[in-house]
């Protein structure tokens, strides 16, 4: 490939962020452009379901660097504008204000988007989304006072939400439709450990939870249960997953499957254009997947930018993914098999306990609450692929049928 | 300047740093083979104690979000984290550790 002078990096998040700065670090001189659809220069949002929401830190808190840093970087970050169309034969991002930039490299880093929720009452006020520094500000001003939170959808921004305000004392509802929490990266023993510590603190958890509609004048008032039962709402976050925002690189004739599909270097089809973070489908393991966590959005920006510098080693990390609920830590290693064995230790201090996932003989993830330094060890015996020993672990039994059990027994 | 006796040296080991605090500060202590080194006890990126990180040979993670920082000079390693930690001098007199604050 000819010299490579200009690099243009589409979204202006997390993932876009570190790679613009790692072309920096790296020794990369020409032009790094940089275009996001938000206002805000980028920044990282684990605080938007926690702090930022809760009012204890400012949406300045989450910004990777600050403006000046930005400037003596050289990188140039247009906010605020959208990409219509990638031109590949020409080598033009095109944006719906006309505005083009020329590249000989292009990341698409365009990251995910909240699913939406389509029924009847979900345009009123009150009915919340959570994904942008503008979304998290917008819930802020609609909390007011003698709070009643109703969370649609069991997952992770949905518990962080539950969590931080009914620990203000909000009334909390979550409905959740499928008959466990966080049912798409959690065995069901962790599910009902995060069920648990929800409803001892209060939370009206509903499993199984059909919604028919929200029910309103203008502002929510309620969602309506299939059962006719309305549960009373001041404020709904509906957090039911997010879609990659894969739209661009699929007009442009990129392949695309759960997402932008890349390689191991964050490589296309396309030799001058690479993808990274929540919008890439990438080999995770023995299979492909996206991967939507602060973790891999910083290091696989790290990885496509030297990946397109062509300056390695590239080291790729375990997939790490945390969530910070109540007094808990909870933190998640490597990616959990849908058939390995879960085995159980407790830990002394803070009610904490660490779950090995092993297959064949080898630890291939971890699951720890409030235990982060036995989770390092984990890590270590990953990496390394130590032998696997169980003494003095409870295994947790009947993986498959936990759930049915569990049916049963709500 | 004083001299301010932080801790007796089997306090300290390979694997877990010890946390010091006094004089407003917080200061990890370190202990790599039989040498003593200090730093900052804070991750300079978001709130965490690298007194609670991973040591691995003359490195330390920290507990959150991963950033690595040399032990001996306090030097930033690798993201999240863009600056370093603070280092402090160490002397070590009948076993035990003083730092000079």
């Amino acid at each position: 490939m000819s010299k490579v002078k200009d690099i243009v990096i589409i979204g202006a998040g997390q993932s876009g962020g570190w790679a613009a700065k790692t072309l920096r670090d790296s020794g990369f001189t020409g032009s790094v452009q940089m275009i996001g659809n938000e206002s805000h220069l980028p920044y990282e949002r684990p605080p938007l379901s926690k702090q930022v929401l809760l009012g204890e830190l400012g949406p300045g808190a989450c910004q990777l660097w600050s403006q000046e840093r930005l400037v003596e970087l050289a990188i140039k970050v247009e906010l605020g504008n959208h990409v219509e169309r990638v031109d590949r034969a020409s080598r033009q991002v095109v944006c719906r204000d006309g505005k083009s930039f020329h590249f000989d490299q292009l990341l698409l880093a365009t990251g995910s988007r909240p699913r939406q929720l389509i029924c009847e009452g979900a345009e009123l006020q009150g009915v919340h989304y959570l994904r942008t520094i503008d979304d998290c500000l917008a819930i802020r001003a609609n909390l007011g006072t003698a709070i009643r939170l109703v969370v649609v959808g069991g997952g992770w921004i949905g518990l962080e939400v539950a969590s931080g305000l009914r620990a203000r004392g909000a009334h909390v509802t979550v409905l959740e439709a499928s008959n466990r929490l966080c049912g798409r990266s959690l065995p069901p023993s962790l599910s009902k450990y995060f069920l648990e510590q929800h409803v001892s603190r209060g939370v009206d958890v509903r499993l199984g939870a059909r919604l028919k509609r929200f029910v309103g004048n203008g502002k929510i008032q309620g969602v309506e249960l299939d059962d006719g039962s309305i549960v009373p709402a001041t404020v709904v976050l509906v957090g039911i997953g997010a879609l990659p925002n894969d739209e661009l690189a699929r007009s442009c004739g990129l392949d695309v499957g759960n997402g932008i599909v890349v390689d191991e270097h964050c490589r296309t089809l396309d030799p001058r254009i690479f993808a990274c973070g929540d919008v890439a489908d990438q080999p995770l393991g023995q299979g492909r997947g996206r991967l939507e966590s602060w973790r891999n959005a910083q290091d696989q920006g790290v990885a496509a930018a030297k990946a397109m510098l062509g300056v390695g080693p590239i080291t790729r990390e375990l997939p790490w993914f945390w969530s910070d609920q109540f007094d808990i830590n909870f933190q998640l290693l490597g990616i959990v098999p849908p058939d390995a064995q879960q085995y159980r230790k407790a830990n002394a201090s803070d009610n904490g306990f660490i779950d090995f996932f092993v297959q064949e003989g080898h630890l291939v993830a971890a699951a720890a609450i409030n235990s982060p330094r036995e989770l390092r060890e984990a890590k270590r015996a990953i990496q390394k692929a130590l032998p696997f020993s169980e003494d003095g672990l409870v295994l947790i039994e009947d993986q498959r049928s936990a759930p049915e059990r569990q049916e049963r027994e709500l | 300047m004083t001299l301010q006796l932080i801790a007796a040296c089997d306090k300290v080991t390979q694997d877990a740093p010890y946390a010091y605090e006094g004089q407003g500060k917080k200061i990890a202590i370190y202990r790599v083979n039989n040498e003593f080194f200090a730093t900052d006890n804070v991750c300079p990126h978001a709130y965490a104690l690298m007194s609670d990180g991973f040591v691995e040979g003359e490195t330390i993670e920290c507990p959150l979000h991963g950033a690595v920082f040399n032990i001996r000079t306090g030097k930033c390693m690798g993201p999240p984290a863009e600056s370093d930690l603070e280092t402090y001098p160490v002397t070590v007199v009948d076993n035990k550790i003083f730092l000079h604050l």
